[in-house]
């Protein structure tokens, strides 16, 4: 499959995505945030960074790039959208995920290893997640508290939008694990059609041995074999 | 001509800076703060010229669309001579 992955000013998870897809097997090219067309993109992923700078808000600058049109089109064909870290931000300042993603509640940049409660595994980015143990991956942010009214929460948790929660490493999502005050412990949510994803933790940064955890590799496979589905049945 | 432009976090929102503030304000002294929000200030010069409401009708668009995020922040919007 073949995965385009977007690049900002102040992207610096571009080369980790890429590589990521690379060493599942697959190809993956950049996409510049000025262009108007993903090519012949099976799958987009928006990286983590910086975009802009943060300027203004993280991702608010980022989600009126041309790139980010031909984004949203592509979304709203049905396409498969991952948006990690920054890529979260942007994708929820483009509307294209409920939420918004404020301050860490200590105020800290939190760099360090966390564990992900998969909550809904019938999704394009769950799918091949093992159910037996929590995930293991790495955030670096700032800004990751996800926010959302109660009435928008309501909704999530009745549509089982909510795909990873911050949890322990028996899987227990308490207050304790919740590394940036996260409603909900909330890591990451889809959309309502399930094509559009984000998380401010890092698969692309745990899919290797070398880099302490593999795990993210279930995120990407989930998305390929959604994809590799979706060919069989246009094929048939 | 100016527009002026404060974003303020909704009250429902985390707001840590605001407490983080609000702490250090009592620490020192100031008695009788019963709350510290910490938002954003926008100044727009506007060209000479510009027409005072539509300059208000469209800005009060940038300001919903891009200059807040309706989902965590309020804002106000002023033009000014």
């Amino acid at each position: 499959m073949h995965f385009a992955v977007l690049q900002f000013p102040a992207s610096n998870c571009d080369q980790d995505c890429v590589h990521a897809v690379r060493v599942l097997g697959h190809t993956a090219e950049f996409v510049w945030h000025k262009d108007t067309s993903l090519g012949v993109a099976d799958a987009v992923i928006v990286p983590g960074g910086f975009s802009y700078g943060d300027y203004l808000r993280c991702g608010a600058v980022a989600r009126f790039s041309p790139v980010m049109q031909a984004v949203k089109q592509f979304a709203d064909q049905g396409g498969l959208v991952l948006g990690i870290c920054n890529g979260f931000q942007i994708l929820c300042e483009a509307n294209l995920l409920p939420g918004a993603l404020i301050r860490n509640r200590d105020l800290q940049f939190h760099c360090e290893q966390v564990f992900l409660k998969t909550r809904n595994f019938a999704t394009p980015f769950t799918s091949l997640i093992p159910p037996a143990r929590p995930l293991k991956m790495p955030i670096a942010h700032g800004e990751g508290c996800y926010f959302a009214d109660p009435e928008t929460l309501a909704k999530l948790q009745a549509g089982q939008q909510i795909l990873w929660e911050y949890c322990d490493v028996t899987g227990a999502t308490t207050e304790a694990a919740n590394p940036n005050g996260s409603v909900l412990n909330i890591a990451g949510v889809a959309n309502e059609r399930f094509n559009v994803a984000g998380l401010m933790p890092h698969p692309d940064r745990a899919s290797e041995a070398l880099l302490g955890s593999e795990d993210g590799r279930f995120v990407f496979e989930s998305m390929v074999a959604t994809l590799v589905e979706q060919r069989r049945q246009q094929a048939a | 001509m100016k527009a002026k432009i404060i974003i303020t976090p909704k009250k429902a929102v985390l707001d840590p800076q605001g407490k983080t503030v609000q702490n250090a304000l009592e620490h020192m002294g100031y008695a009788g703060v019963a709350g510290v929000h910490v938002g954003k200030y926008i100044e727009i010069d506007l060209a000479p010229g510009t027409d005072r409401e539509a300059a208000y009708e469209a800005l009060n668009g940038a300001a919903h669309r891009f200059l807040s995020n309706p989902v965590i922040e309020d804002y106000k919007l002023e033009i000014v001579d």
